[in-house]
């Protein structure tokens, strides 16, 4: 596996600068004779298609959700980093660079995410342009908070729903160039498989989930922006519908997987309160700005939280970390709860939760203003839970959030199949083992506005377009061969005829990967998931019932293929947790902590890219390596205290 | 608790369709009402049914997704909220409830309890944008907006495009989907320029789509998961005449 | 003319067309009631009052023109949107959806335009054509100055007297404060007057100005009723 990261030359600041101007162009008259199929239409794939199409090629968007504004990006709740430096704190590139980077715990690559820092400013600019409405000042100026990891207000926001405010900036692009003709949305349209032709990514074969036709789309380069694989878990703050299947079949055409262990475990959720429960809910970061969190200093103390006098409560993050306090990053809060959770500290009637209070800040500046900052997320907590955090303390415990994990790509966004690029969550690139708050809006469309654009540009004016070549390419025998194995998996699916659900081989699967792949991680209890998976999934072959008819909607077949793609992906998620002996942001090994509990990084043998390539069924992936150099940044032990 | 529940059921937009009564059994307080579904259907499932197909996504209130007419009220009893964030404490042990599926002309029913919503969506295609690629934003500081009007613009832009105002209007109106959408980028100085286009295209859609007229009963208000006042209507209406009276053509 | 025409077939345009033609009637249904008013200041003043509205020829019949085409504009666009409304929702919930916001006169509206539109001809009939008189009252003549003049004062005050005709009139004219209690307020939500800051003001516009033509039109009947005006 070529594993050719084509980081430019010279320095690091003007490495996008340079590669911007080495990059091949297509004429103008040119690009509409080109094809490009974007999967996804979330930050990154709204974006993409739209900026594509106003570029002038013909863009093809596929979405699952019933609308391209629905995709899962809409749920981030925070806000989005740049560093704009309006608040006058001390905020520059390199710093918001130099943060990310330690922030992922010096897990990826230094050019990527300087590019990232760099084009940061633009993307505010564009959405404000859009239409987005951020928070502003009285005198009219964008308001910055702080958020989770940073020491500057770099943030910005848009209430409680950043996410849809951006998702409705690029949704609305999108649009636009749906009625300039452009771009052909295919909502409600799930992608099953790639098609390659000659080694490279040529289309996609797709399944209408309205009608449940199977169909083929040929194109010169194929955008992946399928998000994340939280769901995995089972309970995660994903979206229902938020599957792998996307990058899965990428991977099983021969695109390398990097860091599939990289899970990130957002600190602040509402906790899981029955066995029916089908999601979590996230409470955004931005509560612990004001929010103080703690639990009783006496284990398994029952009483009430207003009862608990203040000398009992123990503050735990602003105990261990003084200077970053309840902002430390999300690995390390997540942890902490958990260490103070399984120590007999936590609360509620499960003793996993912990207090996130909000009695100091209401008395500090007022509940009006607390109401203003926070408003629809106490309203959200206060329906879901029953309770009023004005009154009582929120009760919070970690859930999976996001994935830092997903297709390698190089420093061009593609991935090691051509012609077949990864943007957004969907790929690996720039978070490293953490991502930091706010910044996961900010890849999405980083990738999607200011770089894909450039980057598959660069590919197609390497490649004569498939218009040009004369090719009636749906009918070229790949297509054909790779609709007939996406027919005849379903076909397998539904002639399984079992008796168990596929929703309970989820949850079944969910529960493994919780236990053992989850939070804390060790050697024996992945070795026994390892063992665990393929079992279950055997099972799943044999005893699921998909019920239904597989022509028209039926939203069970949906479900089976993206839960039995899980069931494969799980195992390599245990694989990669089990190679990486060393404890690094998200991904802690319980046997690589330092007697005070943090985690413990080995940058001597572990400060490369994990990168599975696919052996075929029932073989066990290929591990190749992408090692990181840092030349910028020091490696330093990652510290909050 | 157990429940007694009256679920439209159409196998297809051919179908006819027909109201089913299926009994839900050992429903928690503490579930959601989608949890609620989820359990009757691995409980169909098991009995060797076909599950009740129904819209949902994100169920944290926000992606819009999640659709259901709860005994004659959209998204249920609780208001201000989504059938996602509806809970079972809302209901009490042997309530008979009614399911059934947005009805509109423009939100033909896909199955049971999914509608085809795109007419949405071909209303923002119309109009509902700012012109402007990626790459040709000035600052954003270019312009400086009071903080009143930015928060005008937001409380139209919180509009998460479930549909509930067209459900619950006496006559099938779009109105509040569309004036939210209109009133966000209206209150906005990057909205100005296409605005009179905007409202003349985006309304004009809305009518093609065959949705209703308003007759100012302000039920979309009542039911609307994020609270959009009708206000925007009134703006709308305000855009739209004197786009198209007085405005370039 | 083309744009204008294009405008009011739309479904705004149609309601704002029903505003505009209803602050019109409005106006006239307040110039009307301030006009029968007089009847309280005795049969010289009211006849008085008639007789110039009379004696205008051919401007009255402009005024009446102009009336009936605003009548009918009226109609017309609440039978557009109406149209409009019923096909919007084709097939209908099994469970009745639930009112949460409207009131009642918002519901009926259709129905108590219906009413007005019937009694309007039934009052036109009556009191100014004299065809439909269950009272027997019309087409008296009463000395004016000297003049004799269309007793209208003896046709009011006798038809008011005749039971059954004084309870159509106050039945009408309440189903027409019912009518006018959404109509006013509504219309300035239409047009685009009404804000979240004066939406309660909207609202008490709405229902006073209903109430205030309740009062007038309601005190001519009952007060002729028991016999508190007239003879």
């Amino acid at each position: 596996m070529n594993l050719d990261s084509k980081i430019p030359e010279g320095p690091l600041q003007e490495k996008w600068t340079k590669h911007r101007f080495d990059m091949k162009l297509v004429n103008p008259a040119n690009k509409r004779k080109y094809r490009i199929i974007v999967v996804g239409s979330g930050l990154a794939g709204g974006a993409a298609a739209a900026t594509l199409g106003e570029l002038g090629y013909n863009v093809d968007c596929f979405c699952f959700q019933d609308s391209a504004r629905r995709a899962h990006s809409i749920a981030a709740q925070g806000g989005i980093n740049a560093a704009k430096n309006y608040p006058n704190d001390g905020d520059s590139i390199w710093r918001l660079f130099y943060d990310t980077v330690k922030g992922g715990d010096y897990r990826s690559r230094e050019a990527n995410v300087y590019r990232l820092a760099e084009v940061a400013n633009q993307i505010i600019d564009q959405c404000v342009a859009q239409g987005v409405p951020f928070a502003r000042e009285y005198g009219g100026l964008l308001d910055n908070r702080s958020f989770g990891g940073a020491q500057v207000s770099r943030t910005f926001y848009a209430r409680g729903q950043t996410g849809q405010q951006l998702l409705i900036g690029a949704y609305q692009s999108l649009a636009r160039q749906v009625n300039q003709g452009s771009v052909t949305m295919h909502p409600r349209t799930e992608m099953l498989d790639v098609v390659k032709v000659d080694g490279h990514a040529r289309g996609i074969i797709t399944r209408d989930v309205v009608t449940g036709e199977i169909q083929r789309h040929a194109a010169d380069a194929v955008l992946l922006c399928t998000g994340g694989y939280g769901n995995v878990f089972y309970l995660s703050t994903n979206a229902m519908g938020c599957n792998v299947t996307a990058a899965l079949k990428a991977y099983r055409q021969g695109a390398g997987f990097a860091n599939p262990c990289f899970t990130q475990i957002h600190p602040t959720c509402i906790p899981v309160s029955s066995e029916h429960q089908s999601k979590l809910t996230l409470m955004s970061e931005s509560l612990r700005n004001d929010g103080r969190v703690w639990v009783p200093k006496k284990k398994g103390d029952q009483r009430p939280a207003s009862q608990i006098p203040e000398d009992e409560r123990d503050y735990y993050l602003e105990r261990r970390y003084p200077s970053f306090g309840n902002l430390a990053p999300r690995d390390v809060s997540s942890r902490a709860a958990k260490e103070r959770c399984d120590a007999g500290y936590g609360v509620g009637n499960t003793g996993l939760a912990v207090y996130l209070d909000f009695a100091d800040a209401i008395q500090r500046v007022g509940k009006d203003v607390v109401e203003a900052r926070y408003g629809n997320l106490f309203q959200m907590y206060h329906k879901i839970t029953a309770e009023d955090p004005y009154q009582v303390p929120m009760r919070i415990y970690p859930a999976v959030h996001y994935t830092m994990g997903g297709l390698w790509v190089d420093y061009e966004l593609q991935t090691t199949v051509p012609g077949l690029f990864a943007l957004g969550e969907c790929n690996f690139s720039d978070h490293g083992a953490n991502r930091l708050g706010a910044s996961a809006l900010m890849q999405g469309l980083a990738d999607g506005y200011f770089i894909a654009p450039y980057t598959v540009g660069n590919y197609l004016a390497q490649h004569a377009s498939l218009s040009a070549a004369g090719k009636a390419c749906v009918d070229d025998a790949a297509f054909a061969e790779t609709e007939a194995a996406v027919r005849d998996r379903i076909g397998r699916l539904m002639g399984v005829g079992g008796k168990q659900s596929v929703e309970s081989f989820h949850k079944r699967l969910g529960k493994i990967m919780w236990d053992h792949c989850g939070m804390a991680r060790n050697d024996a209890g992945l070795r026994s998931a390892i063992e665990e998976i393929p079992k279950l999934r055997e099972e799943f072959w044999q005893d699921v019932r998909v019920p239904g008819s597989i022509e028209g909607c039926n939203p069970e077949i949906d479900k089976a293929g993206r839960v039995a793609d899980f069931l494969e992906f799980g195992e390599l998620m245990c694989r990669d947790a089990l190679h990486r002996t060393e404890s690094c942001g998200g991904h802690f090994r319980e046997e690589s902590q330092t007697d005070e509990g943090e985690a413990l990084r080995d940058d001597d043998q572990f400060s490369f890219a994990s990168v599975w390539e696919y052996q075929g069924e029932g073989v066990e992936p290929a591990l190749h390596q992408e090692d990181l150099a840092f030349d910028n940044v020091k490696l330093a032990t990652r510290s909050y205290k | 608790m157990n429940l007694n529940l009256h679920v439209w059921r159409q196998s297809g937009p051919q179908d006819k369709g027909r109201m089913e009564q299926i009994q839900a059994t050992g429903i928690s307080a503490d579930m959601s009402f989608l949890e609620m579904l989820d359990k009757v259907n691995e409980d169909l499932i098991a009995a060797g049914q076909e599950p009740i197909a129904f819209d949902h996504d994100c169920r944290e209130g926000i992606c819009g997704t999640c659709s259901l007419m709860i005994n004659g009220v959209a998204h249920g009893p609780d208001g201000a909220t989504t059938t996602c964030q509806l809970h079972m404490r809302s209901f009490q042990d042997g309530d008979a409830i009614y399911m059934e599926p947005w009805r509109a002309r423009a939100f033909p029913v896909i199955r049971d309890l999914m509608v085809d919503r795109s007419s949405f969506d071909r209303i923002v295609e119309a109009g509902g944008y700012v012109s402007v690629n990626a790459g040709a934003a000035p600052d954003a500081h270019a312009n400086l907006i009071p903080k009143a009007e930015a928060d005008l613009a937001m409380d139209a832009a919180a509009c998460i495009g479930c549909g509930a105002c067209v459900a619950s209007c006496p006559n099938g109106s779009a109105m509040l989907f569309v004036a939210a959408k209109i009133g966000h980028l209206a209150h906005l100085p990057q909205g100005q320029p296409e605005r009179a286009r905007r409202a003349r295209a985006m309304v004009a859609q809305m009518d093609v789509e065959g949705f209703g007229a308003c007759s100012n009963h302000f039920e979309c208000e009542a039911v609307c998961p994020k609270e959009i006042p009708v206000r925007f209507i009134a703006e709308m209406n305000r855009d739209f005449l004197k786009a198209s009276l007085c405005g370039q053509e | 003319m083309n744009r204008t025409a294009k405008t009011l077939r739309s479904t705004i345009g149609a309601k704002a067309l029903m505003a505009v033609t209803g602050v019109a009637l409005l106006l006239f249904v307040l110039g009307h009631m301030v006009g029968n008013l007089q009847v309280f200041g005795g049969r010289d003043m009211l006849n008085k009052y008639a007789h110039t509205l009379q004696s205008l020829g051919p401007l009255l019949w402009v005024i009446r023109g102009a009336l009936l085409a605003i009548l009918l504009l009226h109609v017309w666009a609440a039978l557009q949107v109406t149209r409009a409304n019923r096909a919007a929702r084709p097939v209908a919930y099994e469970h009745a959806r639930q009112d949460l916001a409207t009131s009642y006169a918002a519901r009926t509206m259709l129905v108590s335009g219906v009413v007005v539109v019937l009694f309007l001809i039934y009052h036109v009939l009556h009191f100014t054509v004299g065809a439909v008189d269950f009272a027997g009252s019309y087409g008296g003549h009463a000395d004016l100055d000297g003049t004799e003049v269309h007793d209208v004062y003896g046709m009011v005050i006798g038809g008011f007297k005749h039971l059954p005709t004084a309870l159509i009139y106050v039945v009408a004219n309440l189903i027409l404060v019912m009518h006018i209690a959404h109509g006013a307020a509504s219309l300035l939500q239409t047009l685009g007057f009404r804000s979240q800051a004066n939406a309660g003001k909207v609202r008490a516009f709405g229902l006073g100005f209903g109430v205030l033509i309740g009062i007038g039109n309601l005190a001519m009947p009952l007060s002729i009723m028991f016999g508190m005006v007239g003879d």
